[in-house]
């Protein structure tokens, strides 16, 4: 049922945490901030987690993975996003990597995986085209040439576009932007001619890229999924990341609130601790219910995806919704009960508060999967 | 009990409802069941026990474990059988289990499982709600017996229990926490008088209860003489734990589901529902159903597995509580006018029973511990925020 985490589970939480307080502290992503390292994050603490086997939980064996589940890459995102770990999960496991398991041949699993598994290789996704989440209203093209395609147009809020060895692209090879026919995605090499790739830095301090193609030549073979019917192969790539996404959000969830917790214990005003306010006791025990109810909905993603149920999709947007919902409320409760110090940068909350805002807005807000949600369920 | 045995249990209730259930009967839990087939089915029900069916066999209960008891009940819903549930059965009997003298024990539990004697409950009263421990309610010892006079309200079923177990002061000067007893006796007698209360939703099951002289015979204290909120504590964890998992007492028995009745009422244009406000608030809705399945489930599992200590009942009450509420004023948006029928013509069945839903939900929220004591306890006791 994956409701509740295995003795296995329970093993590689504890490791996963001692991981993470050694070599993770939220300081570092502060340094990484204010350094504009040009990564913006550590390649190496990466190649640490391809070691232990972490990059690879939901690829096969035969491609240098673990072959493991949702549920345990979910106990490392969570762990992540405890940490405020801004390292590639995300662009390359989650979104690149899957669109590559999912719907790349053979020999383009063979060729790229093994290092996305070791933490040499990243990737990305390029789909997006405008800032609120609309995946299928893509204008940029793909137009055949030869065996191969040429491609023309735009994408921004590309992950670690700036660093990705790779992008997997998606163009419209037929109809018009919104429909969900006539799509494709390609995997684009980053040295390709005519690709240019600008970074920017985001409100959370993680990079993503503008990215755009000058007539980019791609072979025939890097073809992902069908050629015109590649949005299902995006749902699917879109929903495993949606839900990866949402157990970093949980992480975050409960790192934030246990400070506020602890700052409602201690904080003193008008010669009392703030906890004793009856007004603030009851939005902490709203922020409790939340995760709660959070974590529960993430834990049956989790496991819809792992026991290969047909109700992913539903689950996705369900816990995305409820993900983003609760972003919001304790992201501003997290800064609220804080009061002024909480609106410092020098106080950690500020960091939580910025990487759930962006969490909450990346690959479709509550609004948008409440309404995806109800198209599944036919209203 | 292993896999292969609960499956043959399971096959063999399967074959026993489908035997014993009356046809008229497999609609849910309705108010208006036809009263000569209810009355078999229970007949059906006490011969095996399953009134009470964890309880041991020697008090008249099934004698079943966890899982079959769960299993159990999975078939009855399974084909919409009413589900027959009393405050006997669902909370003074695993109180008495727990608390109960042997000969206590042995006096009360076999009439609650064979459903022959009904009981209600004596808790709140006009002064103590939310704050229940300041009551009032004075039992004085005289002899073998306790008189007792005072006033309880929200009795439900007070008009036609036989019995009330009761919370009473035995002891004024201590702390109030400490001089209240738990105590058991008969309706039927001089010195009590039953006034029963209209609702707003038209509903008349609760009551007022005045107690001049009334008397209770001291053997019938459960527990200690002043310990009774021990008790009632307990008894209200009894009382939680019968809401948070399930989707919901009234919610499952409507006729028809929210989601159909937004549809039809509201219209779908190309498969999507007319108004995007409504579509919103629908699936919020539904997530917020699943979610709190969810989280019962896991706790429950967290608990068997040994892994956590938290007690969530609080919030699974505070949660529910909302989630039915919202059930109706979604249901009320939905219908517009056509949700504000009281009687005559003009109204369908299922217009009326949302209306009467909408109000009767109101109190889910209130009572149990209202939804603001409910966060309270989850302040105090699982965040552990010092007061």
């Amino acid at each position: 049922m994956g409701l509740i985490l295995t003795e296995d589970q329970l093993i590689l939480r504890d490791m996963a945490k001692g991981f993470f307080d050694e070599k993770s502290p939220v300081e570092r992503m502060r340094t990484l901030r204010d350094s504009q390292d040009e990564t913006g994050f550590s390649r190496d603490l990466w190649k640490e987690m391809g070691d232990l086997g972490w990059l690879g939980i939901p690829f096969p064996e035969a491609v240098g993975g673990a072959d493991m589940g949702y549920g345990e890459l979910g106990i490392i995102l969570a762990e992540c996003g405890r940490a405020l770990a801004p390292e590639p999960f995300l662009s390359t496991v989650l979104l690149g990597g899957n669109a590559i398991l999912l719907g790349g041949n053979e020999p383009l699993l063979k060729e790229l995986l093994p290092e996305v598994c070791s933490g040499e290789r990243i990737l990305c996704l390029a789909f997006q085209e405008q800032g609120r989440f609309a995946p299928y209203s893509v204008e940029t093209r793909a137009t055949r040439d030869g065996d191969g395609f040429r491609i023309q147009g735009s994408k921004q809020f590309v992950l670690d576009g700036h660093v990705a060895d790779q992008i997997v692209t998606l163009a419209r090879t037929a109809g018009s932007t919104g429909e969900r026919d006539g799509l494709s995605l390609f995997v684009v090499d980053a040295g390709a001619a005519g690709l240019t790739i600008q970074r920017s830095e985001l409100v959370d301090g993680r990079g993503a890229a503008q990215v755009s193609f000058q007539d980019v030549t791609i072979d025939g073979a890097r073809v992902l999924g069908e050629i015109d019917g590649a949005a299902d192969l995006l749902d699917a790539v879109l929903d495993r990341a949606t839900i990866g996404l949402c157990a970093e959000m949980v992480g975050c969830f409960e790192e934030a609130f246990e400070r506020t917790l602890e700052y409602l214990k201690t904080r003193e005003q008008f010669g009392v601790k703030i906890g004793t306010f009856q007004g603030l006791r009851h939005r902490a025990s709203e922020m409790f219910g939340e995760l709660e109810f959070a974590r529960s909905v993430v834990l049956d993603a989790q496991s819809a995806v792992d026991d290969a149920r047909d109700d992913v999709a539903e689950c996705a947007s369900g816990a995305k919704a409820r993900c983003s919902d609760v972003a919001c409320l304790i992201g501003g409760e997290a800064i609220q009960m804080h009061g002024g110090i909480g609106m410092t940068d020098e106080e950690e909350i500020g960091l939580f508060f910025k990487r759930l805002k962006a969490a909450e807005l990346t690959l479709g807000d509550a609004v948008y999967h409440r309404n995806r949600f109800a198209g599944l369920r036919g209203y | 009990m292993s896999s292969a045995s609960i499956d043959e249990f399971k096959q063999e209730v399967r074959g026993w409802i489908e035997e014993k259930l009356p046809a008229d009967l497999r609609v849910g839990n309705r108010r208006d069941l036809p009263k000569e087939s209810l009355g078999r089915w229970i007949k059906a029900l006490v011969s095996r026990g399953w009134i009470a069916p964890q309880w041991p066999k020697e008090y008249g209960g099934g004698g079943l474990d966890r899982k079959q008891a769960a299993a159990l009940m999975r078939e009855l819903k399974a084909v919409r059988a009413p589900i027959v549930s009393s405050f006997g059965t669902s909370m003074l009997g695993p109180t008495l289990l727990e608390f109960g003298t042997e000969e206590q024990k042995q006096e009360f539990l076999p009439p609650i499982s064979r459903h022959e004697v009904r009981w209600c409950q004596g808790y709140s009263e006009p002064g103590a709600g939310s704050d229940l421990a300041s009551l009032q309610t004075r039992a004085v010892k005289e002899g073998d017996e306790y008189v007792i006079t005072g006033q309880k309200i929200w009795t439900t079923g007070a008009d036609s229990a036989d019995w009330i177990f009761c919370l009473v002061r035995t002891d004024p000067a201590a702390p109030k926490h400490d001089g209240i007893s738990f105590i058991l006796f008969p309706m039927h007698q001089p010195g009590i008088e039953v006034s029963p209360l209209t609702l707003i939703d038209g509903s008349a099951e609760f009551s007022q209860v005045f107690f001049d002289g009334a008397r209770a015979q001291a053997k019938h204290v459960i527990g200690p003489v002043n310990g009774g909120w021990t008790i009632a504590k307990r008894l209200l964890q009894h009382e939680r734990s019968t809401d948070g998992g399930s989707e919901g007492g009234i919610t499952g028995a409507m006729k028809e589901t929210l989601a159909d009745l937004v549809k039809r009422e509201v219209g779908l244009q190309e498969g999507v529902l007319a108004d995007p406000a409504l579509r919103q608030r629908l699936a919020d809705q539904e997530l917020e159903a699943r979610a709190l399945r969810l989280t019962m489930a896991r706790a429950g599992a967290e608990a068997r597995a040994g892994q956590t200590a938290r007690d969530i009942g609080s919030l699974g009450k505070y949660r529910w509580a909302n989630m039915v509420k919202n059930e109706q004023d979604i249901a009320m948006l939905a219908l517009g006018t056509k949700g504000l029928g009281w009687s005559g013509a003009g109204f369908e069945d299922t217009q009326l029973e949302r209306t009467r839903a909408w109000l009767t939900t109101r109190a889910d929220s209130i009572w149990g511990g209202t939804n603001e004591v409910q966060l309270n306890v989850i302040a105090k006791r699982v965040l552990q925020i010092p007061e």
